[in-house]
């Protein structure tokens, strides 16, 4: 895609790009001695639900796109890997790709056909599509219905190094994490995220300087299918196993809340936002069945009050960008 | 009397026609909750630029409320049809002034959002409350048994669901496209400045037309009390389906919602008889391919 | 953070005799996750806690000198949060048995976990008979029920009582075509024939044009080969459009008592089903239920319920007869080898494969005219005797019976 005559390129964002650096620092500097004091299964499902909502946050935060369907691409991701790991015996590197390869092809498909409107319209057709293949996954025989896929073998990353090892594990996702964060935030910030931009704020404009804003729109849809993919596909090799969960709509839904409460638009926010809604459905398993009325209040809460998310208003009030 | 055969991909299944005009009729009585239900979500799109995903929720309340009012009031289904959608009409009618009216200037999105967190909330809390098994309702008495067609036994209370909810549709129809109340209501959604210019209350007007799409939607959970188990989540995946549905249609207009709702039952009905595998998501292979040659829905102008 | 996933209202320490040295930490402490807020609640859920309890309490663990401490989680259905919790109890809040945890997914992914880390693991809730067979192991117990005897149990049963003919309405996924598979295989072994099937999509809200085919097809019996919502939705339409009436019968491969209750006598009366356990079927269950529903919101107990405190009850003979609960394997070697003996279901074994056995029987539902109460459901029309009632160890396909 010829993304090199934006007239819009990164200007003017230099000078602010120390607070990102900060902010990655403190980031990562967290990761790293989480694990001395936070259980390690649950910042990995953490991580790979903090990259579920980096990738969709490409999609509403910077292109304006709602999709309400982003399970479709982590769950049938999550299957696919846990398939190629147990059933064809792949490495974990060749079962995440496969797993990210699925969603990447479904979010071609799932794209083209839900760019064709916008706004309301194209949440409810990536619903209507998530839900579609929800179906499908529950018919599928090799998805084991209800059962779904137990035991995927973790294996050996790479041959050497040996994933059982839950601290191994761990660094191996944390890896995966960051990389992906970054690649997410270079494409942000490059000419290409600059036209996505230009998008989200004025459509019309956008087409009327030129750009074929549904190549670009499909490019990110596809983007983001293929990262949510990556996650889902890491989740089923952490967990060792994949199931309906993960495809079912309610999924969706959250991934919309992760985005939400930690801020739409900003670069930290789903990160935050995804430790916010793992931590309430993990630690709040006390009051059980509240979970489904908390995660309500949450949202009408993000939607009345704070508009810009937990990571939104403190950068606001920092007056920085994060 | 004479049989259809299909051919190899559809199953090579043959059925006698007599079968056929059954399973038609069933899925007209489908149609008709479809056609109910994205009628109410079209009329509030056209006043309020907003996608309910409460609908489902507010649905489920209405089964609810029928319930309610015949095991602790005493009250049957008859009360129940004019009690429930005036009560949960009037809970829409609070929602809007508490938590919608603040969106207006916002981003659509925001709205879908909202309702979206309204309806976990009132899931959850029904959950919490009746646990999730379903509860029990009968069939009104006058409604009990049915008539044998000759080529199917119609129950009279599935032959009263199609008639009466085609009377509602059809009242909706008429008195949005040919009323007096319906020209201030069309015309407030082309040019809300202009209209109150002229004297009529916007806002509430706005306000009672959330309060009617929701009754209408309590409606559709009365009439559907008696056929499906009550239960809290018996909303949540009808909606996803109404909302292919809506955008089969195209949420431009009434007439629209109407014809695409049983229409769409017909569809799926008839795919239940030879490709039954399929029968959940023919209505989002139809939404594809709709949106592939006619972007705007059915009956949906292009905006 | 010792509290993270425990309800910490249900958690009660029940006894606080002496402390033994030999048991991991002083302490057994029994986990009992399952879905305290969804689908499954009524049936499972805070009900299990209470029958735990109840189990405890009987033993008289305390004057036994055992410390019995007992914990509640809700895995909401999802086997991600279900091996999350269960990794975190084993790990860190040293749970030394799981028990119950229905929805097959979850109970598949704990059975794995407790093998990897040599724990016991008593299943109650799920159906999937797959946990005595191709995924069997030295660590659990299959107690109250699966998929195959409900399936032998009703189609054996009908069969033998003249229902020759059977027409099926399947759910069309994995636990749909099982339940299918195994119900028509009993069904054609003992004389009967299948006439034909339709797989309706999962979940389904209206049966109507399923049920007309399978009215078309004018077979004896229609088999519902489907669970929970889809289970009765069916039954309720079937009344509605009068097929029961016509002469054809209902036969659930999968339902429960709080299915019966929610349907009601009025649309569910003649229906035919498998059960391993009914509250009115003895003084013995009598007493238990009228307790049990005291601590349990009025709510009846369920044949998970009693599978529960049966397993419960065996499990502490197990651990206090070995005098340790650390080594799961041993534990559960221990509990094979031992007959059961508790007050709901009698004597009775464990199998080398894991499955508890013991007689299943066959109910049909009350007409409204015969039923005395609000909990009187069931008539029972016969009994499955044990040897009868479950799959034959050598068909399971368990790799710890095969060599």
């Amino acid at each position: 895609m010829a993304v090199t005559s934006a007239p819009i390129a990164a200007a003017g964002r230099q000078g602010q790009s120390w607070s990102h650096v900060i902010a990655f620092v403190v980031m990562v500097g967290f990761f790293a001695i989480a694990p001395l004091f936070i259980y390690p299964l649950f910042l990995m499902k953490a991580l790979c639900f903090a990259l579920f909502a980096c990738a969709f946050n490409l999609l509403l935060g910077y292109v304006g796109l709602l999709s309400f369907g982003h399970a479709l691409y982590f769950g049938w991701a999550s299957y696919l890997s846990a398939y190629a790991a147990k059933a064809w015996g792949f490495p974990p590197e060749f079962a995440i790709l496969t797993g990210a390869a699925t969603a990447a092809v479904l979010g071609l498909i799932a794209g083209s056909i839900a760019i064709r409107r916008q706004g309301i319209y194209f949440a409810m057709i990536t619903l209507a599509l998530a839900q579609m293949m929800y179906f499908f996954a529950v018919q599928a025989p090799f998805t084991g219905g209800e059962d779904g896929i137990q035991s995927v073998p973790r294996g050996w990353l790479f041959g050497l190094f040996d994933l059982r090892d839950q601290m191994t594990m761990y660094i191996a996702v944390l890896t995966i994490f960051l990389a992906c964060f970054l690649l997410i935030y270079r494409i942000i910030n490059s000419p290409f995220g600059e036209v996505l931009k230009a998008i989200r704020e004025n459509e019309q404009r956008a087409i009327s300087l030129g750009y074929k804003t549904d190549r670009y729109k499909l490019m990110a849809f596809v983007l983001s299918a293929t990262f949510a993919g990556v996650a889902g596909a890491t989740k089923a090799i952490v967990f060792q196993l994949a199931s309906l969960t993960d495809v079912d709509w309610p999924m969706s839904g959250e991934v919309v809340l992760m985005a939400l409460v930690g801020g739409l638009g900003t670069v930290f926010g789903p990160v935050a936002g995804a430790f916010i809604v793992v931590a309430m459905q993990n630690y709040l398993a006390q009051v059980g069945q509240w979970v489904l009325v908390i995660q309500g209040i949450i949202f009408v809460l993000c939607v009345l009050l704070f508009r810009r998310g937990v990571v939104g208003e403190l950068a606001h009030y920092l007056r920085i960008r994060l | 009397m004479f049989e259809i055969c299909f051919p190899e991909f559809l199953g090579a299944r043959c059925i006698v026609s007599q079968a056929l005009f059954g399973q038609l009729l069933i899925g007209l009585i489908n149609g008709s909750f479809y056609a109910l239900l994205s009628l109410g979500l079209a009329v509030i799109f056209g006043m309020l630029n907003i996608i309910n995903f409460a609908h489902g929720a507010q649905y489920m309340m209405g089964a609810f409320v029928a319930f309610f009012l015949l095991q602790y009031v005493g009250l049957n289904y008859w009360y129940a049809l004019v009690i429930a959608p005036i009560a949960v009409g009037a809970f829409g009618v609070l929602l809007e002034r508490l938590f919608l009216q603040w969106l207006y200037k916002l981003d659509h999105l925001y709205g879908l959002l909202l309702t979206f967190g309204l309806a976990l909330i009132v899931e959850g809390l029904f959950r919490n409350q009746f646990g999730s098994s379903g509860l029990p309702y009968r069939v009104p008495d006058q409604l009990q048994g049915g008539q044998n067609l000759g080529f199917m036994f119609l129950p009279n209370y599935r032959a009263w669901v199609i008639v009466f909810s085609l009377a509602v549709c059809l009242i909706t129809w008429y008195v949005i496209e040919r009323t007096k109340l319906g020209s201030y209501l069309r015309a407030a959604t082309e040019n809300p400045t202009l209209v109150r210019a002229f004297g009529i209350n916007v806002p509430r007007m706005i306000t009672l037309t959330y309060g009617f799409g929701v009754g209408l939607a309590a409606l559709a959970g009365v009439m559907a009390a008696p056929i499906y188990s009550v239960s809290p989540q018996m909303g949540s995946h009808l909606i996803i389906v109404v909302f292919a549905v809506v955008v089969i249609g195209g949420m431009g207009s009434i007439m629209g919602a109407i014809v695409t709702g049983f229409g769409l039952g017909l569809i799926e009905g008839l795919t239940k008889v030879f490709f039954p595998e399929a029968s959940n998501t023919v209505i989002f292979i139809i939404m594809a391919i709709v949106l592939l040659i006619r972007p705007a829905g059915l009956f949906g102008r292009r905006a | 953070m010792k509290r993270i996933v425990s309800l910490a209202a249900l958690a009660a320490v029940l006894a606080c005799g002496t402390a033994q040295a030999q048991m991991s930490d002083g302490v057994i402490k029994i986990g009992v996750m399952n879905d305290m807020s969804g689908t499954y609640a009524d049936l499972t859920g805070p009900g299990s806690v209470v029958a735990a309890q109840m189990a405890v309490e009987d033993f008289g663990a305390a004057a036994k000198g055992l410390k019995v401490e007992i914990v509640g989680a809700d895995h909401q259905n999802k086997p991600d949060v279900g091996s999350n919790v269960v990794r975190q109890w084993i790990d860190r809040d040293k749970v030394d048995v799981i028990v119950d945890v229905p929805t097959s997914s979850v109970a598949l992914a704990v059975n794995q976990i407790v093998k990897d880390k040599n724990k016991v693991f008593l299943v109650s809730g799920a159906a999937a008979s797959d946990l005595t067979g191709k995924a069997c192991s030295p660590n659990t117990i299959h107690w109250t029920y699966d998929t195959w005897a409900l399936a032998n149990g009703t189609g054996n049963a009908i069969v033998k009582t003249g229902g020759k003919s059977w027409f099926f309405l399947t759910a069309d996924y994995a636990f749909g075509h099982a339940l299918e598979r195994d119900t028509a295989a009993v069904v054609e072994k003992n004389g009967g024939k299948v006439v034909g099937r339709v797989r309706h999509p999962f979940p389904a809200t209206d049966f109507s044009s399923f049920l007309l085919q399978a009215q078309s097809s004018k077979a004896q019996i229609i088999g519902l080969a489907n669970a929970g919502a889809d289970t009765t939705n069916a039954i309720k339409q079937a009344s509605e459009f009068g097929i029961t009436k016509a002469g054809q019968n209902l036969a659930a491969l999968l339902i429960f008592i709080s299915d019966v209750k929610s349907l009601g006598l009025q649309t569910a009366q003649g229906l035919i089903f498998t059960e391993a356990w009914y509250w009115d079927l003895n003084d013995a269950n009598r007493e238990f239920a009228k307790k049990f529903a005291a601590r349990n919101r009025g709510i009846y107990p369920s044949m998970i319920h009693a599978g529960v405190y049966s397993a419960v009850t065996h499990y502490l003979k197990a651990v206090s007869e070995l005098k340790s609960d650390a080594d799961g394997k041993a534990v559960v070697a221990k509990m094979k080898s031992m007959p059961t003996q508790d007050p709901l279901f009698g004597k009775g074994t464990v199998r080398a494969d894991g499955r508890k056995i013991h007689p299943m029987y066959l109910f049909e539902v009350k007409k409204p005219a015969e039923s005395k109460g609000p909990w009187d459901l069931y008539k029972l029309r016969a009994t499955i005797p044990t040897e009868e009632a479950f799959r034959p160890i050598k068909d399971g396909g368990c790799p710890l019976v095969s060599g």
